[in-house]
């Protein structure tokens, strides 16, 4: 029964070859494979309805849940990379972030806005990993450096929103000097006694880690997201033994002490609105709490 | 141990030795050859150390030989108390610190550690700290803070521990949190990266008013051997990688990453630690007087407005003009 056999070893068909369902249509959970209607998973805000796992999204998507009817302010939006460095390895830096650009129909790998959040006040800055691995170089650094001192002169709480492989290479040294920059400003921001709460999301791992998502005043994080600093790769090549199950999970994370809390995408929003009117000076976080309900009640009706 | 561009200034040092032995025994005069040998090391030595690539410098910067953090302090020090323990979890020995008195000033000392043979390199975990260490660095840095006392921290560490424990007990937080504190540090504050300077494990200890490298040191965001396996999947390309990452002194000093250049004796500091130590505390000392003349408040202000000036972007101005900004 030869036509049953393989001919050739393995699996030769090239990744860009593989068949993919088209887009727009219905959307296979890689957890459970349950398959959904696309409509029906953006309304559960990219979550599985079977298993609840958390898709990756990205910074139009968080701004989209996080805003009021989505209006926000873009911050800064016109820093692009710089090639202090002439970076040439398997491609051009700039020309490696044109093509990325025009994929991505990003300027960078973060994002920031201000906007409101059920009626309170709140900066964002959120990271894209679908841009170079979410990795953080020169204008990463800026722009969240830029969104925190926004934050601080607007006394406004800030969140950041972490998706990050780790610093960018390309940019060698001057990638590394970010986690300085930001850790700078947020110390500044800490002296301001301006809230910081820092989401990490699936994955975050490098210099990332090591730097401004690992400062939070609050550190969160959702369902399954992968954190650390070294990468499971990594660790599994210096102690030469397979990781545990879950390891670097957020759950994992939660339990050896490093985060607040593990909060659904679909709690998400009321969740930091809870949080941050509790925050509020005396006063206000009544008149917050009215409007909240008030809002609500409206769209009950 | 030799590195290849040792080796044929080391065969002339080993013919210089051969004939002046020779006319030893000999009798006979031999002072011209001598000293034409000793001219053309010298001219060669010139010629191989201010032409070395990139990756030499890391080889240099990884030489076995070369002085080491304690045998800094120990050189510079007339006293040297070490102090241990994170009061936590343990004692990190990959991180070493403690008061030691240079011309009678006391001053903190804290430093990522490497071994000189197998079982010290065991020990020291290769130079590789765990969150313990970077805890028990700021522990002695707030300690420093309250009795007023200067920080030197000398780095040379080929990264922060990618271990299971070491992700356990936050890697990623333990780091992030040095970064966050040593801004508010009100002592002058010394970072000097005296041979590896790897990614975030270097920078946990490296926020200072002034960050120095030795001539011959290497500090980046990746080891070129790593940025090697991640770019080109394989290690083969880390003379490439060196090249790109432009990790070396000259060029962080030239991108404004770091604020000054030790130079080293001709060589590289393993040829004659005595000189080199004699150099880094003479540096060390004339930092910290340039530094105590800044009031804390305002040194902390600049420590904070030097790292935030770091970075190099392109801002479109109206969406139209290409304006290229040194921020």
């Amino acid at each position: 029964m030869s036509w049953f056999k393989r001919v050739e070893k393995g699996i030769i068909t090239p990744t860009e070859g593989k068949k993919e369902t088209p887009e727009g249509l219905w959307y296979k959970c890689p957890s459970c494979k349950t398959v959904t209607n696309t409509a029906e998973h953006r309304k559960n805000m990219y979550t599985c309805p079977s298993c609840n796992h958390h898709d990756r999204i990205d910074s139009a998507e968080y701004f989209e849940i996080l805003f009021d009817d989505n209006k926000f302010e873009e911050l800064d939006p016109n820093l692009t990379s710089a090639d202090p460095l002439e970076f040439v390895d398997t491609q051009a830096y700039p020309s490696r972030i044109a093509l990325t650009q025009r994929k991505t129909h990003l300027k960078d790998a973060v994002r920031s806005a201000h906007g409101k959040m059920n009626g309170v006040d709140l900066v964002v800055s959120c990271m894209d990993f679908k841009f170079i691995g979410g990795s953080m170089g020169s204008v990463v650094g800026e722009k969240i450096a830029r969104a925190i001192d926004y934050a601080r002169t607007h006394k406004i709480p800030f969140l950041m929103i972490s998706k990050s492989g780790g610093a960018r290479m390309m940019e060698a040294g001057f990638s590394l000097m970010q986690m300085a920059k930001t850790s700078a400003k947020l110390a500044l921001l800490a002296n301001a006694k301006i809230p910081y709460i820092s989401l990490l999301t699936d994955p975050t791992t490098g210099g990332v880690t090591a730097s401004y998502a690992m400062l939070g005043d609050f550190n969160i994080s959702e369902p399954g997201a992968l954190i650390g600093f070294a990468g499971p790769r990594v660790i599994k090549e210096t102690i030469g033994k397979d990781l545990p199950k879950g390891f670097q999970s957020a759950e994992f994370v939660l339990e050896h002490g490093f985060l607040d809390f593990i909060v659904d995408r679909k709690q998400l929003k009321q969740q930091l609105t809870d949080l941050l009117t509790m925050l509020q000076p005396e006063g206000t976080a009544e008149m917050a709490a009215i409007e909240t309900v008030a809002k609500s009640t409206k769209k009950v009706k | 141990m030799l590195l290849d561009f040792e080796q044929p200034i080391a065969a002339l040092e080993g013919k210089l030795q051969e004939m002046k032995k020779l006319a030893e025994e000999s009798q006979v005069d031999v002072s011209e050859a001598v000293k034409a040998l000793e001219d053309k090391i010298k001219t060669l030595k010139k010629e191989t150390y201010a032409n070395l690539t990139r990756w030499q410098r890391v080889q240099l910067s990884r030489h076995p030989d070369r002085p080491y953090t304690l045998d800094y302090i120990q050189g510079m020090a007339e006293k040297f108390i070490e102090l241990h323990g994170d009061r936590n979890v343990s004692d990190d020995k990959a991180m070493v610190g403690g008061f030691g008195e240079l011309d009678g000033r006391t001053v903190m000392f804290i430093g990522q550690q490497k071994g000189r043979n197998t079982k010290q390199r065991q020990l020291r975990n290769f130079g590789m700290a765990n969150p313990e260490g970077y805890r028990k660095a700021l522990r002695l840095m707030r300690m420093a803070e309250k009795f007023g006392k200067p920080i030197v921290t000398l780095i040379d560490t080929p990264g922060a521990f990618p271990g299971l424990e070491a992700e356990e007990r936050g890697q990623g937080e333990a780091i992030a949190r040095n970064l966050k504190e040593m801004f508010s540090l009100t002592v002058p504050v010394i970072c000097i990266v005296i041979g590896e300077g790897a990614s975030g494990g270097a920078l946990g200890i490296a926020i200072g008013d002034r960050v120095l490298m030795l001539e011959n040191s290497w500090y980046s965001v990746i080891s070129p051997e790593n940025c090697s396996t991640i770019l080109w999947r394989t290690w083969a390309y880390k003379e490439q990688a060196a090249e790109a990452l432009k990790l070396t002194a000259t060029d962080m000093l030239k991108h404004k990453l770091v604020d000054g250049i030790i130079k080293e004796p001709l060589g590289g500091a393993h040829t004659d630690p005595e000189k080199m130590i004699k150099t880094l505390k003479k540096k060390i000392l004339e930092t910290i007087d340039e530094l105590e003349a800044i009031d804390p408040e305002e040194r902390i202000s600049q420590r904070i407005d030097k790292f935030s000036n770091m970075g190099v972007v392109n801002e479109l101005a109206g969406g139209i003009e290409n304006n290229y900004t040194i921020i």
